[in-house]
């Protein structure tokens, strides 16, 4: 197709560089504020240009925060969330795409609706289970009299108790239980012919060795995609580290850690605030998960070019 | 190498039923083919040997052992699908290997048995790599390299030919003809294509809605076809077919249009007064006055010109009539030609349930 539209180039790459224009400012304003001193970045009119204050800030805000523990504490919880996620997506869309039981289509729709309840609107009952992670196995117990039951005799009252708080698997698992990775394995599942999985039973291979040998190396992409959206997501949680953790010494993450750095009247007092420091930690956050989106961009360019199908 | 034995075989999907019980018998070492249009039932039946789709009802047994509840693994089959169905990340190596390392075989022999059948198929300089970079043919030939490596006691090709170009496939067909010639296992075929099945069978099942119409060599079903529905699917072009009464003494039958065409007396006697259908293979049929038989005279409008032939479509009776001849004299329109229709050109068929009119029963070849 031959399109001759002069008028209409210059217009689309001015919108598309007001809008590169608009992502990108205030990223520069976040760099410049955290190479000058805090004079500088509080003085009127504020500079454009960046100091040579970067590796003061950096450092500063780097022991401040207590980067070196809380690094660890959120590439463990990000790690886990996308292992967790690719692991229980790939399981449960399995099941339901290839195996033909009772309830199936209910399953998926009871996976799908958690979409709806993401963990901010369920974050009240999600706290009281991780505080007590079997509480709902003591409900049921009491209900049924089982608790009496037990306690008439043997004499012991069954408390059932698995605290959650201050843990990694309390900051992992309430973010790994949602569907998002369930649908997207879902709908690449079905993509995959019948006659494969055929092939695969005439040539011997059970359930397990087809998911082995077949399935995960074809959703490599899929794999690629869902752990970048994850691990960006995890990386990014504010609200559940917030309530989960109270010993933010030990397992604190970065994120939260960056919020306390961001001045307002609680961390200034009135005084003057540090935006340097603040600005210098938000670019060090910011640098695992580009990272994981940049070098995962090369591997989603990669599944599109070399299709295997 | 293996027989099988298929006794009052059903499938219901629901209340549907697809295949209405089918009996037949496969010799150790025969090539079989299933032949019907789609939805007769001919793929399920094929998936059921295999084991990928349940037996409603009846039994299939292989070598003796019935096999309704063994898992496909345990069956002993190769199959060979339509769309080849390749692992697509695996290499032709992996794939031609891929039961073999399921199985447990270990890697020496594995990458021996995969180098030797490689060969068998011509396919040694193209292990390393994956099926999106090969053809059609390749593909198709790694598909039968990978149901072959397994030394099966059962070949099952589920219409293998249908996605290659016309020219491929013909050469596909030899090439399958021809392992079949050296390894002399037992095959079963499906196809919708009557030449890939005439010239591949050894025996050729005909199915049709659910059952089968006839089992017998490709001659035998060409020849005497059992029903009104195996003369019309076998052969190009297709069977001419004329409601007739049968006439006088049960030696002719009368055309629509009064014209007499002479039948076998010994069918027609018991006949005498009713109405059958018969059916007449355009290229049994010649231009112009003959001895013997009967002449009758039908309208043309036009011609086709196939090169090594001709096909002169025009109407006898109040019905459509085609005639294969070598004649190179196109037709003016409308134009009354002379035709002669040699008595055992004539299939007589009851028109209630389409089954074959003969003076013996035809003779099934269903070894029992």
């Amino acid at each position: 197709m031959i399109e001759r539209t002069p008028i209409l180039n210059v217009a689309t790459h001015v919108i598309m560089f007001s809008g590169l224009l608009l992502l990108l400012v205030p990223v520069w304003f976040a760099f410049v504020a955290s190479t000058h001193t805090m004079q500088a970045v509080n003085a009127i009119p504020p500079e454009f240009l960046p100091g040579d204050q970067f590796f003061t800030n950096i450092e500063a805000a780097w022991t401040r925060a207590d980067f070196a523990t809380k690094f660890v504490n959120s590439m463990i919880v990000a790690v886990g969330v996308v292992v967790g996620k690719v692991a229980i997506a790939a399981i449960t869309a399995f099941s339901i795409v290839f195996f033909n039981y009772r309830l199936r289509q209910l399953a998926f729709w009871m996976v799908f609706i958690t979409l709806m309840l993401p963990l901010e609107v369920r974050i009240v009952p999600t706290f009281a289970v991780a505080a007590n992670a079997l509480s709902p196995f003591q409900v049921l117990m009491n209900l049924f009299g089982i608790t009496a039951l037990v306690e008439a005799v043997s004499g012991v009252r069954v408390e059932l108790n698995w605290n959650l708080l201050n843990s990694y698997t309390g900051l992992i698992l309430p973010l790994v239980a949602t569907a998002t990775g369930t649908f997207l394995y879902r709908q690449f599942f079905l993509t995959i012919p019948d006659e494969l999985v055929e092939a695969a039973k005439m040539d011997g291979a059970g359930p397990i060795r087809f998911l082995r040998d077949t399935l995960i190396p074809l959703s490599k992409t899929n794999m690629a995609a869902l752990a970048t959206i994850m691990f960006v997501f995890a990386w990014n949680q504010y609200l559940w580290p917030l309530l989960v953790i109270t010993d933010t010494a030990n397992f604190g993450v970065v994120v939260v850690e960056l919020g306390r750095l961001i001045p307002d009247m609680t961390t200034t007092g009135g005084g003057i605030p540090e935006w340097h420091t603040a600005m210098a930690a938000t670019l060090i956050v910011m640098v695992p998960p580009l990272l994981v989106v940049v070098l995962m961009q090369r591997w989603f360019v990669r599944g599109l070019i070399n299709t295997d199908k | 190498m293996a027989q099988i034995g298929i006794r009052g075989v059903r499938k219901s999907y629901g209340k549907t039923q697809v295949v209405h019980g089918v009996d037949v018998d496969i010799v150790d070492g025969e090539f079989v083919v299933i032949l019907g249009p789609s939805g007769c039932g001919k793929s399920t039946l094929l998936r059921m040997i295999a084991g990928l789709e349940e037996i409603t009802a009846g039994e299939i047994s292989i070598d003796g052992e019935v096999v309704n509840e063994l898992e496909p693994r345990e069956r002993g089959c190769a199959m060979v699908f339509q769309n080849y169905a390749l692992y697509p990340h695996m290499t032709v190596a992996q794939n031609i290997g891929y039961s073999l390392k399921v199985a447990g075989v270990p890697r020496a022999t594995r990458d021996q048995r995969v180098l030797e059948t490689a060969r068998t198929i011509g396919l040694v300089d193209f292990l390393d790599r994956k099926p999106g970079q090969l053809s059609g043919g390749q593909r198709q030939r790694v598909a039968m390299g990978r149901a072959m490596i397994r030394e099966p006691r059962v070949f099952l090709f589920d219409e293998p030919l249908s996605n290659l170009d016309a020219k491929l496939r013909v050469q596909m067909r030899l090439e399958i003809r021809r392992l079949h010639q050296r390894l002399r296992a037992t095959s079963v075929f499906v196809t919708h294509d009557q030449v890939e099945a005439m010239t591949l069978a050894d025996r050729l099942i005909v199915m049709n809605e659910g059952h089968i119409d006839q089992i017998g060599t490709p001659s035998e079903v060409y020849g005497l076809p059992a029903s009104r529905y195996v003369g019309g699917f076998i052969g190009s072009p297709p069977m001419n077919f004329l409601d007739v009464t049968v006439g006088g003494d049960g030696g002719h039958v009368v055309v629509g249009d009064g014209q007499h065409l002479s039948i076998d007396p010994a069918i027609g006697a018991g006949l005498v007064g009713q109405t059958v259908e018969v059916g007449i293979r355009p290229e049994h049929v010649t231009v112009g006055h003959r001895a013997g038989g009967s002449t009758l005279t039908a309208a043309f409008d036009f011609m086709e010109d196939l090169g090594a032939g001709r096909l002169f479509h025009g109407r006898l009776g109040g019905a459509d009539f085609i005639v294969h001849s070598p004649e190179h004299r196109p037709p003016a329109f409308g134009e009354e030609i002379p035709l002669h229709i040699p008595r055992d050109a004539v299939h007589l068929f009851d028109p209630q349930t389409g089954k074959r009119v003969a003076a013996q029963p035809v003779v099934q070849a269903a070894a029992a």
